[in-house]
């Protein structure tokens, strides 16, 4: 798998200049916990810190981690379902989400932050552009609606559709696109088994013609035999239609599979970024290494060290100073409890945040995180 | 002792179980005519995807299932057929020779009351204990589980525990009256990668310092790979295969079980040329109990299925050692791969219903 061009390295590559698609830098959320009569704020959830991520047009970055790391918060902040309390997003070019510091222009020169996201027509134009397919297939679709009024609301928001004849048209070629029968336009989601409702979800994500779809846990609530099948309509529809996705998903050997890069979060942070097979292969950050060995494997994991972290993620009310990861880490020393590692590069694309591989990283670390996008 | 069959001294035998719901005018088949055994100190994995029936057998087993359910065919537990005996002496054996731990903790464990309560409630209702005895008993099995500073935690209540803990004291509070046999149903499935192997780790643990015998129920054939001496696979609630583990992995003869296993990615699915290969799929869905197919009921998803699979319900057969397979054409020295050649992931794609 080495050697095998991800589109990010491709556009990478010195002398393309080619940008991302999707920019993410510094993207941080926190959400405040509130108590007692009056409401006051009494902590906050850090369940976002400082995250930079890139999608490249056509690429699938894969997002690994154990429940409350953080991933589904990610997905969420950069589609904008939920407001981010700091960074920024910038799709296409475009700034999505984020601040900048203006003086005024008054005597007394005060500095305020203004607000440089898209308004409420700018997002609602982006929303053609990015979607997202949700880990629930049943309680994602509206048991009121048919599969056709379902899927079509997007062209009927979007004003894709001139008459309800041609809207009713472009439904039935979506439905056949995933794999669904005609006879589906006029039914309702519980007449679906769950791998059908998935389909469901993926045609109305298609229906507006995005260039990039947050996968969050798509699979998850299907059985092993489904799952396949809705893995390879993903794979079929990204090599048709060159969509990019970011694939959120607890299962490791799955984002191996689909995944062109992957990175790993552990309590809100990013810990590991790589091409996929790299990581696979030689996973950098102790945290990626218990996570791979901790994968039950049906050839009983031969020749493997299963390396077991004790204990369980802590809480992201209070996390633990320095490295996140130190309380759980088979091999933490000294320093890691007191200083917070830094992601460190260690070249071709592969960062960690762990002090152990300071010595092998090529170049100093970026301030705050990942190599920075052209 | 899993592979001396000499010494195999059965513990629970189930013979020719079917469970049948009444719903309306029809009847739902969940299991039909399953056999299963298992030994003292063994771990048998009851694999399946979700509706095949495993959970139901689990339940038919602890005499838990609803009133409308018919139950036919015989469970014993150490040849007492536990389907004659009365309520009061099922409920003596439930906890103390069998015990059970379901998927959810948060949802099995009471949110009102700390775990050393419902822990001492459990030993108490089995055995004239003192509540000092009970609670240092408690202790102990909340030690024996890997749960640190226990003589603390006891006082918790569960929304103070985490998820890996909560299954950690269920699995404590199933071993308290040191059980036969533990039946664990889909226990890691609620938890963590990181959290799940440890909890693996300790069911392998206790199985080989107690000689505990685990009937482990899940859908996950890694998980199974990895602490189960023997494998039964079921589909759409009747045995498709048996063997011990390491048998059926190599040669699953099963053309189901070999779907199952190829349709998970492995190492071996490289990406080429910067794509991701197709996963192998299994066609179609996993059929409605209520409209089971006639003969055998994988034929209708069956790349290798013939005219007489539809027809007749095909038998278990024993086809290599210790190795039973329910399939009209599978061969015992067939190379494992014969059934899915050329069935591509392109089938699947398209038929989905």
């Amino acid at each position: 798998m080495n050697g095998i061009p991800s589109p990010a390295t491709e556009a990478l590559r010195p002398g393309r200049g080619v940008g991302p698609l999707l920019g993410v830098r510094g993207l941080t959320m926190r959400f405040p916990i509130r108590r007692g009569l009056f409401g006051r704020v009494r902590g906050h959830v850090h369940a976002v810190e400082d995250v930079d991520l890139d999608v490249f047009a056509g690429e699938t970055l894969g997002l690994v981690g154990e429940s409350g790391c953080g991933k589904t918060t990610t997905g969420r902040c950069i589609l904008r379902l939920l407001e981010p309390t700091g960074g920024t997003v910038e799709f296409d070019g475009r700034t999505v989400w984020g601040h900048r510091e203006v003086r005024d222009a008054g005597e007394d020169g005060r500095t305020r932050t203004v607000f440089t996201g898209l308004d409420r027509a700018g997002m609602r134009e982006l929303r053609r552009q990015m979607q997202i397919i949700f880990q629930d297939p049943q309680s994602s679709l509206n048991p009121r609606m048919t599969v056709e009024a379902m899927v079509g609301e997007g062209l009927v928001v979007h004003r894709l559709a001139a008459t309800r004849a041609e809207r009713r048209a472009k439904v039935a070629n979506l439905i056949e696109r995933v794999g669904l029968p005609q006879e589906s336009l006029d039914r309702y989601p519980h007449e679906f088994s769950g791998g059908q409702r998935q389909r469901i979800g993926i045609a109305r994500a298609l229906a507006v013609g995005p260039r990039f779809i947050v996968c969050d846990e798509p699979v998850s609530a299907l059985d092993v035999s489904v799952q396949a099948q809705i893995v390879n309509l993903l794979l079929s529809l990204q090599e048709e239609l060159g969509i990019s996705y970011l694939f959120i998903s607890h299962d490791l050997l799955l984002v191996e599979h689909v995944a062109h890069r992957v990175a790993v979060m552990y309590l809100g942070q990013i810990v590991e970024l790589a091409d996929s097979g790299l990581l696979y292969e030689n996973p950098a950050h102790p945290y990626t290494r218990a996570l791979f060995s901790a994968i039950p494997e049906i050839d009983g994991g031969a020749g493997r060290t299963r390396v077991l972290v004790p204990g369980e993620p802590p809480s992201p009310v209070n996390p633990p100073p320095g490295c996140r990861f130190h309380p759980r880490c088979p091999r933490a020393f000294g320093r890691c409890s007191e200083e917070a590692p830094p992601l460190f590069d260690l070249g071709g694309g592969h960062l960690a945040r762990c002090f152990l591989v300071e010595n092998e990283a090529a170049e100093a670390p970026v301030p705050g995180g990942a190599a920075r996008g052209p | 002792m899993p592979e001396d069959t000499a010494r195999r001294e059965t513990l629970l035998e189930v013979a020719g179980l079917s469970i049948h719901f009444r719903i309306d005018q029809s009847r739902a088949r969940a299991v039909d005519d399953l056999g299963v055994e298992i030994a003292r100190g063994e771990v048998l994995g009851l694999v399946g995807e979700s509706g095949c029936g495993k959970s139901m057998t689990a339940l038919a087993v602890m005499r838990l299932l609803p009133r409308n359910a018919e139950v036919t065919g015989s469970i014993r537990l150490g040849g007492v057929d536990l389907a004659r005996i009365s309520d009061d002496e099922m409920r003596a054996v439930r906890g103390a020779r069998i015990a059970m731990v379901f998927q959810e903790p948060h949802s099995a464990l009471n949110p009102v009351f700390t775990v050393g309560s419902q822990l001492v409630e459990a030993v108490a209702a089995h055995e004239k204990v003192s509540m000092r005895q009970a609670r240092s008993r408690a202790v102990e099995a909340m030690r024996e589980v890997n749960i640190p500073d226990p003589e603390s935690r006891i006082d918790d209540y569960p929304h103070q525990l985490s998820g890996g803990m909560k299954q950690r004291v269920m699995i404590a509070m199933a071993l308290l009256c040191r059980p036969d046999l533990l039946i664990a149903d889909e226990p890691t499935t609620a938890v963590d990668v990181t959290v799940q192997a440890g909890i693996l780790d300790l069911i392998s643990r206790l199985r080989a310092g107690r000689g505990l015998a685990v009937l482990l129920i899940s859908h996950d054939l890694g998980v199974v790979a990895g602490i189960a001496d023997r494998v039964a696979i079921m589909y759409a609630g009747r045995l498709a295969e048996q063997a011990p583990v390491r048998e059926l992995f190599a040669h699953a003869l099963h053309p189901y079980t070999q779907g199952l296993l190829r349709a998970r990615p492995t190492k071996s699915h490289a990406m080429t040329g910067g794509r991701a290969a197709p996963l192998r799929v299994i066609p179609g869905r996993v059929p409605n109990a209520l409209a089971q197919p006639s003969g055998c009921r994988f034929h209708p998803r069956c790349p290798a299925a013939l005219e007489r699979c539809a027809a007749e319900v095909p038998p278990l057969r024993t086809l290599r050692d210790g190795h039973l397979v329910a399939c009209h054409v599978a061969e015992g020295d067939a190379p494992p791969d014969w059934a899915w050649r050329g069935a591509g992931a392109a089938a699947g794609e398209k038929a989905t219903r």
